[in-house]
């Protein structure tokens, strides 16, 4: 049997390492090893690499090369941002209240869930029914006991954009720091942490095309934060424990090879996703479009089925060669509906069919074909068997 | 898939022999709080069984069926001893989940195939019909719990170790680096995760364990029971009376809570009533005919004249009486090495 050739298309989950940034990671593996805290020049050498990978975040962000820390995913980035001002809020303010929304990603979702075990009270701001939350609702809900704010930027689930300059001011005004979780969004949007007057903002190589095992978390000067990790003096004390410089180099890589071609792939993308989303939208019936339909991320796409089981889905659309994902995949196969979904009020029988089509670099206009050319019949399988 | 031995060299032969094989693990349904002892899925048997596709480089996917086997296999468990019989819900669980659900959900993929490391062969007639063959190793063969398949199901399915012996299935396990623990050979349904069924019958169905008379045949009260659901017809142990001459449970009579107990020479029977019957053969058989007849699935095979009658219904007619003839139960029925399908025992004896 001829070996099929499968389909990527969840580059939201990962995406494939940039050759050119493998290229500049591999002489820090061994040729140029040294621990950037060493005193002598393989150290220097080490820390000379760090330093410039840090200056090239920040000029990517439009941030100062001391506002930015290096971590070891978007992950542990949300962590430092939410558990390190909310430590520091309270201890100098005595402010406990953190207002989040229900649409985060579980970094910043279970992590203020642990934190308010912890004595915070966390309230979550109402979204609509694209998942996108008003700067005025912001506003509404801030406190004279705020300690944090902390918005998604793109929802890594149904791809909607917040207007996160809007709610940057928003607090800004107030003076109560601003987080949003990036992730998804480095990957594809132009970021200026100045113009949107963001305070801190994480993101993590892997989601355009870097390698994983390394964040990055934007600190503005004057943020009031605590380190989560302790130990060494590195990252200004904000994150200990020896840089990982091969992988920050790569990080510095592929942020830079991002920004510089992402009005070149944003076409692209944007091309390739409505083709797809009117396709599929004309050809499957009981199907919804998840997210806002146009304030979203270009490369993103993600309908609910209603009557469907994703996860089986998923595993039908493995089988005939395409990676797909869903906002309740679970290698367990749990039928459960995501908080997202539920969140903006699709009920279960529609929660549960979720489908979500990333693209990337490598997809073309015939795969986008091909794929809304088999998805209706693979569908209306699925469905017939419950 | 479920990670055991058996179902790992299925998988692990059919990749040998060129096929494109796809892994699957079946999800089921436990109690809340016992999900990590469930027999058949625990979290550790899914890791195992991950391990073997990705040793094997196959696909591997969960197909979650908890709720479906729930209402079905639970159910019919449940409901069986509502009604003060025995019920094998395995049988159920493969003719509604194995070859139900999953079997669907296979040929949905476009597959050819559902393979199982059951110990059962098939072999294909002059004329196209499939049939079901005892598995080689005597000791291991499950055709008895296969007896629900239909010639659809046969045509679509492989049993790659069914021409094997368990212990050259354990050998070829070792040489293709595969777990060679099996699942223990345990009795006990999958989902009362090793705890007793009759505390799992207290929380589902407390009124099966409604105390009540024990009797004899002519009525006279012996004793007490503890709940018709405690006892198996044939038992003779623990039934809680004292006799001068040795009693064994004959008959539950459900309306009126009663157990009936009385001397071996009352408990066997040498015919029997068999419904919900299931043939493999393309075709019924004749309307009488003589074969082999397992009453429990290690019961040994004892000869016996079948009847069918008009309302789909089977008479077992056996040469010497059996003992544990137990409503509830599945009867399959051989002629050799073919097994040719069964049913439901619904009553013991000559009365219907």
């Amino acid at each position: 049997m001829a070996v099929m050739e499968k389909v990527y298309l969840d580059f939201a989950a990962t995406t494939p390492l940039d050759d050119r940034v493998f290229q500049a990671m591999l002489p820090y593996f061994k040729d140029f090893f040294g621990n950037p805290s060493s005193v002598h020049e393989f150290g220097q050498v080490a820390e000379g690499a760090v330093e410039n990978a840090r200056e090239t975040v920040a000029r990517c962000l439009n941030a100062s090369p001391r506002e930015i820390v290096f971590t070891s995913c978007g992950t542990e980035s949300d962590n430092l941002a939410l558990r390190g001002v909310a430590w520091a809020q309270r201890k100098r303010h005595g402010f406990c209240h953190i207002l989040t929304t229900p649409v985060e990603h579980h970094a910043v979702l279970h992590t203020v869930n642990q934190l308010s075990e912890q004595g915070f009270e966390i309230e979550f701001l109402p979204v609509d029914s694209t998942g996108m939350v008003d700067p005025e609702a912001v506003r509404s809900h801030l406190r004279r006991d705020t300690a944090l704010v902390s918005v998604i930027y793109a929802n890594n689930e149904i791809g909607t954009i917040n207007p996160v300059a809007e709610i940057g001011l928003v607090c800004r005004e107030r003076n109560i720091p601003f987080h949003t979780d990036a992730v998804q969004a480095a990957a594809h949007l132009p970021i200026d942490v100045l113009r949107e007057h963001i305070d801190l903002l994480s993101i993590g190589a892997h989601k355009f095309y870097g390698p994983k095992g390394v964040g990055a978390l934007y600190i503005r000067q004057g943020t009031p934060i605590e380190p989560v990790q302790t130990g060494g003096k590195q990252e200004s004390g904000l994150r200990a424990g020896t840089h990982n410089v091969p992988y920050i180099v790569g990080l510095a890589e592929a942020l830079q090879i991002t920004k510089n071609e992402l009005p070149v792939h944003s076409r692209r993308f944007l091309e390739m996703r409505d083709t797809l989303v009117n396709g599929i939208l004309q050809n499957i019936p009981q199907t919804r479009l998840t997210g806002h339909p146009r304030q979203r991320l270009p490369n993103h796409v993600s309908f609910v089925f209603k009557n469907l089981d994703g996860n089986r889905l998923l595993m039908a659309l493995d089988v005939a060669g395409y990676a797909c994902s869903s906002g309740s995949a679970c290698k367990t196969g749990d039928p459960r509906p995501s908080e997202v979904l539920t969140a903006i009020g699709l009920p279960e029988e529609w929660a549960l069919g979720s489908l979500r089509v990333t693209l990337g670099r490598s997809t073309t206009p015939q795969m986008i074909e091909a794929f809304t050319g088999i998805l209706p019949e693979l569908i209306r399988k699925q469905r017939s068997l419950s | 898939m479920s990670g055991g031995v058996d179902s790992s060299v299925a998988a692990a032969l059919l990749v040998e022999q060129g096929y494109r094989v796809i892994g699957m693990m079946l999800r089921l349904w436990s109690e809340t709080g016992t999900e990590e002892s469930n027999r058949c899925c625990t979290p550790d048997s899914m890791a195992q069984a991950r391990k073997v596709a990705q040793t094997l480089g196959i696909p591997f996917y969960t197909i979650d069926v908890r709720q479906r086997f729930f209402d079905t296999v639970v159910h019919y468990f449940l409901e069986g001893y509502r009604q003060g019989v025995t019920p094998n819900p395995c049988v159920v669980c493969n003719r509604v989940i194995r070859w139900g659900a999953l079997f669907d959900q296979a040929r949905a993929l476009g597959a050819e195939f559902l393979a199982t490391g059951h110990y059962a062969r098939t072999k294909s007639g002059p004329d196209g019909e499939f049939l079901l063959l005892k598995g080689l190793d005597a000791e291991k063969d499950q055709s008895y719990v296969l007896s629900v398949l239909s010639q659809n199901h046969l045509t679509h399915s492989l049993f790659p170790i069914g021409n094997f012996l368990k212990s050259h299935v354990r050998d070829l396990a070792r040489r293709y680096d595969l777990p060679t623990a099996s699942r223990p050979d345990s009795q006990d349904l999958c989902f009362l995760a090793g705890g007793d069924y009759r505390s799992f019958l207290e929380r589902h169905i407390p009124e099966s364990l409604r105390p009540g008379n024990i009797v004899n045949r002519e009525g006279k009260i012996l004793g007490q029971h503890l709940g018709l659901a405690h006892y198996t017809i044939g038992q003779r142990k623990g039934i809680g009376i004292s006799t001068t001459h040795p009693v064994y449970v004959l008959d539950k009579d459900i309306q009126n809570n009663l157990l009936i107990v009385g001397p071996r020479e009352e408990l066997g029977s040498d015919e029997m009533w068999v419904d919900e019957l299931n043939w493999i053969g393309k075709s019924e058989p004749a309307k009488s005919f003589r074969a082999g007849v397992k009453i429990r699935y290690k019961a040994p095979e004892m000869p016996a004249l079948i009847t069918l009658t008009e309302n789909s219904l089977a008479h077992v007619q056996f040469e010497s009486p059996l003992r544990d003839i137990t409503p509830g139960q599945r009867a399959v029925f051989y002629q050799g090495e073919v097994c040719l399908g069964g049913g439901t025992i619904i009553k013991k004896g000559a009365k219907l």
